[in-house]
């Protein structure tokens, strides 16, 4: 082997010692605080109604939050809930399933899971801010293409089927929210809703019916609605004001 | 073509017999329709008994599961099950495979049929 010292330079006069470079430390707490998630519920609707009833409201969600851990989920990711249940065996009741819509403001905020049990689909609307609730658990954590899934009910029935005794997904905390481009396939029509229309806007589906069809329901569409300065609801700077409030009340 | 799937269970609505029993599972050019819901409403939920047609017998059944959404925190099916029933509570079949809701043992008179359940929701 051989030393830096005993290397002869150019000049015919030995090296002087290099110390290797330094390591480039990456300051990972700086990149996780720029991906902040606001829960949806916390925004309040566009309306005419006091400010104050909204305030209050978001006093009690972060009271209730404070108590319970209730975890970041998207759209089309799987979640487990314990609930408790004064009819069942050891009175708690669980249940998986892929988060399939999130509705509601304030402490009414709700969110179905749909699962697929011994062939027979089913669904279950659960209060996030309900008291029965005794835990809920993200097995697994992505978005999708879409914010509402309904069209699953319509779906092949294997995309909506997920082990009830699955485990949990695990994840590095700094990376961004995987989101899955799945294209889903599904039954032959009659659907319940009719998912081409472009109202509603559902880029998850492959759709396998024949160019005639798809041209049919481009006539529904509303092209104009995009424009209407009417509907427009800016949340950027409410949401700003909001996610303050709420991550200094629940560090305290 | 056929209206779709009811979502309560009401007079007429076609069912899905979910047991294991011999008239709920042999095939028939007629689906299994409801004919009476033993209710002061017209309108059947999970627990109403109601009167079901058959094979062209009449027989009880209890429904199990419907498809229209109930009390937040309750199981909603995408189909209307319903179990078959002799008059006095006895379950006809032996066996029921699709998930039962646990709100079911509020009403005492069922026992019967939720043990010979075997997933529950």
């Amino acid at each position: 082997f051989s030393c830096s010292g005993y290397r002869i330079n150019s000049d015919g006069k030995p090296e002087k010692f290099q110390p290797p470079p330094k390591p480039v430390i990456v300051d990972k707490q700086k990149q996780r605080e720029e991906r902040r998630f606001l829960s949806p519920e916390f925004i309040p609707p566009r309306g005419r109604t006091d400010p104050l009833k909204f305030y209050i409201e978001r006093k009690d969600m972060i009271q209730r939050r404070k108590v319970f851990n209730i975890p970041e989920f998207y759209v089309g990711s799987v979640l487990a809930v314990t609930t408790a249940d004064p009819y069942a065996n050891e009175k708690t009741n669980r249940f998986v399933g892929i988060c399939i819509q999130r509705g509601g403001k304030g402490l009414g905020a709700t969110f179905v899971l749909r699962n697929v049990i011994e062939d027979q689909g089913v669904e279950v609307c659960y209060e996030l801010y309900n008291p029965r609730i005794q835990a809920i658990e993200v097995l697994k954590l992505e978005k999708r293409l879409d914010d509402n899934l309904m069209y699953l009910r319509d779906a092949l029935p294997e995309y909506s089927t997920f082990d009830m005794n699955m485990k949990p997904v695990s994840r590095l905390d700094h990376e961004e929210i995987p989101v899955n481009k799945l294209q889903v396939r599904m039954k032959p029509k009659p659907w319940s809703k009719r998912w081409e229309r472009p109202k509603y806007n559902v880029k998850g589906i492959k759709f396998e019916l024949p160019e005639k069809k798809m041209k049919e329901a481009q006539k529904w569409s509303q092209p104009w609605l995009e424009f209407d300065m009417l509907r427009e609801y800016d949340t950027s700077k409410i949401e700003e004001k909001i996610w303050k409030e709420v991550s200094e009340e629940l560090k305290k | 073509s056929i209206t779709g799937a009811c979502r309560a269970i009401q007079k007429l609505t076609r069912v899905r017999v979910v047991d294991n029993s011999a008239l709920g599972n042999t095939p028939y050019h007629r689906p299994p329709k409801c004919i009476h819901v033993y209710n002061k409403t017209g309108v059947g939920k999970v627990g109403d008994r109601i009167l079901l047609a058959i094979k062209g017998e009449k027989k009880k059944a209890l429904i199990v599961g419907h498809k229209m959404p109930g009390p937040t925190m309750t199981p909603r099916f995408d189909s209307n099950n319903v179990v078959l029933i002799e008059d006095n509570g006895n379950p006809i079949g032996t066996r029921i495979k699709t998930p039962i809701p646990y709100i079911l043992r509020q009403k005492g008179e069922f026992s019967k049929v939720l043990a010979i359940a075997r997933n529950f929701v």
